[in-house]
């Protein structure tokens, strides 16, 4: 019997790369290229650490998007996952963090039974941290978010992590099975290899929709989601502020605290 | 909410198509119009709604949500106090004064009411009625001694379900960001995360709105009576500001970042209503087991809390450089932080990054030496009240939020600012002469 | 026609582009400086299949074609080119040859550990006295019955001082010229062969060029590759294939030049506005991504063709001619972009510029791919 580990991985825009054109206050996303979350590739990393440990490991990367994320999917098997799933649907675009749980735990339980589940603490283009969480509450599963250090027990039935609190850590035990979710201190993703991209395509990657994982639809998609986006807008760029002017570095620094004491900050 | 194309009004122009930042619009054929075309929406749509006052002709509309009437058994607005080791933590006395705010907004006789979970802190509500909570439920066990995800999600979704509070808003920190998801989920509610303002009557908002943001708010109207609430967050790195909301149930969450809400003034003496509410846990419930806390030996920085932040970056050169921010940081009674490309150079700790990926800090002043000022950097700064930018390079980014900019060596002209800071005052009386 | 990159070659550009950014570029500065072989890098492209890349997964190959594999070159070479070459060398000149001229128990013994990484190859033709008249060869290999014994020396050795298996070109009968050389495989270790001295180097510091000095070096007689008389062919079919490899190094540089280049420009102002908003400036990168473009699509052909099993050896030799001297080309004009800067070592293009020249003369000079390329259109 293999120790199944399950990867929930996230397609998300290079947030880095997106710049606010200054002019119409517009975001610029032309060759924004899309790539695996961040958090997430920290979490693919510890479970492919554990398949290279043990031999009966198999990693199953699942993830929620439209087609394309095919692609960092196809990333993930080149890295070393042995399966991929991807639950593609119309019928769960504009989910927010509940439904999106909702949906990916109803892929989850399609999919079958399973050992343990590592996730990217958080992704770059929403930040929330919420899907993680949310998937463990709908299985019933313990958790511990922001782990740093993984280990498991040599039975491995439990495993001890260190969990990141802001002003040092905590040491965690928690029985399998469980969901982690991956911060970056928790290692270095490895890359793609050569050889890994070309298997890649040998690997099963099955395209599931809603029907096909039996969600309720009341319970995913924008209509469902308890939370809506009711406006959005790009940051407004501050008025430009003063040059200190000043013949010496003496004159700046003074002319500099002459204004900040005008202001009675200091 | 979904997104309509009034295909009568649409004129086939495609400038909406530049509002989209998820390139969502495309066209299809249609026979009603010059263009022989108009815009469409397809499944890329993230519902940002950005594109609501893109359109000139009006051919664009948002559908209208259907709100349940079964909402208003909730009253109230909560505060997860959360604590450690007996001692509350700051964001959660920011959150009180926010959660006054909000509650007045909502109307008069509305509450602000802390929620203590823990063992052995009765002392902490004196402190939480200090700062302007109403009400405090605590929540005492010895399970409940140290944070753990079951025993404190449990007792606090029991509790919620017994008083049923309009609004939960939590701090975002480690704890709150682990809780948090957790008790919404297990109640089948909303929640927003790492918020930066919140709102309840629209005409907050459209005034914070004008005040702050690029957003045309001609489409609200300042009458409205609603009190939803209206969070407003960062995405996209930071790039992008949503503003969600949490129309259909109760109660409406957040977690928000700390230091971004005031404080109240600190009534000593201030006393309010104390509810105990008993604890329905056992040792079962509670299926992971703390081993051992480990504070961090790192010299600990609260970068959070400084009134006064020196921040150096790359143009520092080398990790040396951050002696100098030390010793400036020093005279000026201020912490240090740090870019993160500084951070990643491993010139200094990941605890002093200050930035999207690292805290977010609004201190009264803060000095951005040899930074240059990189998108993911200005979304943890930009709100401090005053920027100071050192930089040899006129043009870098830095310069465009700083309230102050000395271009220049900032190896010779911090040197001057320590060596002038005590004069500070004379040097301003001289000057208003 | 299909002018687009499959998938895995997408792939391949991704993964070996972030690997060079992260794991080549912090040193290529710095080993340039110290002429300092980067073992660690080696054994880190070991690692993810690099020193594999268009070869059968049966011997241990990453299974990928020789578009992927000039893609890997590419990239390496963009952020540095000594380690491109490392690859190149050891891809083309030592694993190739192996692959295909090898015996079946020739291809177990070498290929699974040269693939890996875990071996380094080498490729020894050029002595000083037989550099682009390849027959001149004055390296001997004497059949004495049970062994073969060999005396000579080989110059401009290619991952000479780091390499276990050399593929290497010796006259068995010197009546016959080019007939009479025959190719063999020679082990780091064996009785009579040694490593002599390193070159110092104007550009790729960072690669290993030495010297291959055999002095009664005796192999055993199943180290013979192909047949005997066959080595020139061997070495000839061998730089074919390594000339897709140079060019793909050419214009790695060149790309990478012109990379650093354009963010120079953004950031550089003179006379108040950015370099980029010059018109003259504008055109001068026009030209520059053109003929980089060009190259590229000369290299992807004949790699295809190589795919294929088509006769490529002139599409190699005018990829290698071109790309070599749109690197230079290039290089140049970036460090006049770069102005005073792009003279200091601080600029990355002062390096590229002298790695650049190299490309122009290794694996055949431009002369002689021009050479290769005069016969094919003109006839013999």
């Amino acid at each position: 019997m293999a120790f199944k580990v399950l990867v929930c991985a996230k397609q998300v825009p290079n947030t880095n790369e997106i710049k606010i054109n200054p002019e119409t206050g517009t975001l610029i996303r032309d060759g924004v290229e899309s790539i695996l979350n961040h958090d997430d590739a920290n979490a693919l990393e510890e479970a492919l650490a554990l398949k290279d440990k043990y031999d009966d490991v198999e990693v199953i990367v699942v993830s929620m998007g439209p087609p394309q994320a095919k692609d960092m999917l196809l990333e993930c098997l080149a890295k070393g996952a042995d399966e991929a799933i991807l639950l593609s649907d119309r019928a769960v675009g504009g989910s927010d963090t509940w439904a999106t749980s909702n949906a990916v735990t109803a892929a989850i339980k399609h999919y079958g039974e399973f050992d343990m589940i590592f996730a990217g603490r958080q992704a770059i283009d929403g930040d929330t941290a919420q899907v993680g969480p949310q998937i463990a509450e709908k299985l019933d599963l313990p958790q511990v978010t922001y782990v740093q250090k993984f280990e498991i027990s040599e039975d491995r039935k439990t495993v001890t992590v260190q969990r990141q609190l802001e002003d040092g850590y905590e040491v965690i035990e928690v029985p399998v099975p469980c969901m982690l979710t991956a911060i970056k201190e928790l290692n270095t993703p490895r890359y793609m290899s050569i050889g890994g991209i070309f298997d890649a395509k040998n690997k099963p990657l099955h395209v599931w929709s809603a029907a096909d994982v039996a969600v309720d639809l009341n319970t995913v998609g924008l209509k469902a989601s308890p939370t809506n986006v009711f406006r959005s807008f790009t940051p407004k760029p501050k008025e430009p502020g003063v040059k200190i002017e000043g013949d010496s570095e003496t004159d700046l620094a003074k002319n500099l605290l002459i204004k900040l004491k005008g202001k009675h900050v200091i | 909410m979904a997104i309509k194309i009034l295909k009568d009004k649409c004129i086939g122009c495609g400038i909406c198509f530049k509002s989209c930042p998820a390139d969502a619009f495309e066209f299809e054929a249609y026979d009603g119009n010059k263009l022989g075309k108009v815009a469409k929406i397809n499944a890329k749509c993230t519902f940002c709604n950005q594109c609501l006052t893109a359109c000139k002709f009006g051919a664009i509309e948002e559908e209208k949500i259907e709100v349940a009437d079964d909402l208003d058994d909730y009253k109230h607005v909560w505060v997860y106090a959360e604590q450690r080791d007996g001692k509350l933590m700051n964001v959660a006395l920011e959150l009180i004064g926010e959660g006054y705010r909000l509650a007045k907004e909502i109307s008069e006789d509305t509450q602000v009411c802390a929620v203590l979970v823990g063992d052995g802190i009765d002392h902490l509500a004196e402190e939480c009625f200090a700062y302007g909570a109403e009400k405090v439920y605590m929540i005492q066990d010895p399970l409940l001694k140290n944070f753990t995800t079951d025993g404190y999600a449990k007792v606090l979704v029991d509790a919620c379900y017994e008083y049923k509070p309009e609004i939960v808003i939590y701090g975002a920190t480690h704890i709150g960001r682990d809780l948090a998801p957790r008790v919404a989920a297990r109640m089948n509610t909303g929640l927003t995360a790492d918020c930066t303002r919140l709102d309840v009557r629209v005409s907050s908002y459209i005034e914070y709105a004008d005040k702050n943001t690029t957003l045309d708010t001609s489409t609200l109207d300042p009458n409205d009576p609603s009190t939803g609430i209206k969070q407003t967050r960062p995405a996209f790195g930071g790039n992008l500001m949503a503003t969600i909301i949490c129309p259909r149930t109760r109660p409406q969450m957040s977690t928000v970042r700390p230091g971004v809400m005031q404080k109240r003034e600190k009534v000593e003496g201030a006393t309010g209503e104390i509810v105990n509410v008993k604890p329905a846990i056992t040792e079962a419930d509670i299926r992971t087991k703390i081993v051992e806390i480990v504070k961090s030996a790192k010299e600990l920085v609260s970068l959070t809390d400084a009134d006064i932040i020196c921040s150096g970056g790359r143009g520092l050169g080398d990790p040396s450089g951050f002696e100098l921010i030390k010793e400036f940081a020093d005279k000026v009674g201020g912490v240090v932080g740090s870019s993160r490309a500084a951070v990643d150079a491993g010139w200094i700790d990941h605890s002093h990054q200050v930035g999207q990926t690292g805290t977010t800090v609004k201190p009264k002043i803060y000095f951005a030496c040899g930074i240059s000022g990189a998108i993911q950097h200005l979304a943890g700064m930009q709100t401090s009240d005053i920027i100071v930018a050192i930089n040899k390079d006129p043009d870098a980014p830095i310069f465009e939020v700083a309230d102050y900019g000395i271009v220049g060596d900032l190896y010779k002209v911090i040197p001057e600012i320590i060596a002038e800071w005590d004069n500070a005052e004379a040097l301003y009386d001289a000057s208003t002469k | 026609m299909n002018f687009q990159l499959t998938k895995e070659q997408e792939f391949v550009r991704k993964m070996v582009r972030e690997f060079a950014e992260t794991e080549v570029e912090p040193i290529a500065a710095e080993i340039d400086k110290e002429h300092r072989f980067p073992v660690e890098t080696v054994e880190k492209m070991a690692k993810y299949g690099l020193l594999g890349v268009p070869f059968p997964t049966e011997y241990g190959g990453a299974g990928g074609d020789h578009i992927s594999y000039a893609i890997t070159v590419e990239e390496l070479s963009r952020k540095c080119a000594s380690t491109g070459v490392i690859c190149s060398a050891h891809t083309s000149l030592c694993c190739w040859p192996i692959f295909a001229w090898g015996t079946e128990e020739q291809k177990r013994k070498y290929l699974p550990d040269l693939l890996a990484g875990k071996t380094l190859g080498a490729f020894g033709l050029t002595e000083p006295n037989a550099g682009t008249d390849a027959s001149g060869q004055q390296t001997r290999a004497e059949d004495k019955g049970d062994h073969w014994l060999l005396n000579g020396a080989k110059v401009f050795i290619t991952n000479g001082g780091y390499a276990d298996v050399f593929v290497v070109m010796a006259m068995t009968d010197k009546s016959k010229g080019n007939h009479g050389i025959s190719s063999f495989i020679v082990e780091k270790g064996d009785e009579g062969f040694s490593i002599g001295k390193t070159e110092d180097k104007m550009g790729i510091c960072a690669s290993s060029t030495t010297e291959l000095i055999f002095q009664n070096c005796k192999i055993p007689k199943d180290r013979l590759l192909g047949e005997v008389g066959q080595g020139f062919k061997v070495a000839m079919s061998t730089l074919d294939g390594g000339r897709i490899g140079i060019a793909s190094q050419a214009l790695g540089i060149a790309q990478g030049a012109l990379d650093v280049t354009l963010d120079y420009m953004k950031a550089r102002k003179q006379f108040g506005k950015s370099l980029s908003k010059f018109q003259a400036l504008q055109f001068t990168v026009a030209e520059l991504a053109t003929e980089i473009e060009a190259a590229r699509l000369l290299i992807y052909k004949a790699a295809d063709m190589k795919d294929k099993h088509l006769a490529y050896g002139p599409a190699a030799a005018m990829a290698k001619l071109f790309a070599a001297e749109t690197a230079m080309h290039v290089t140049t004009k970036c460090v006049q972009l770069h102005g005073g800067y792009g003279y200091t070592k601080d600029y990355p293009v002062e390096r590229m510029m002298r790695d650049a020249k190299i490309t122009e003369i290794y694996e055949g000079t431009s002369e002689v791919q021009k050479m290769v390329i005069a016969a094919s259109v003109i006839g013999k």
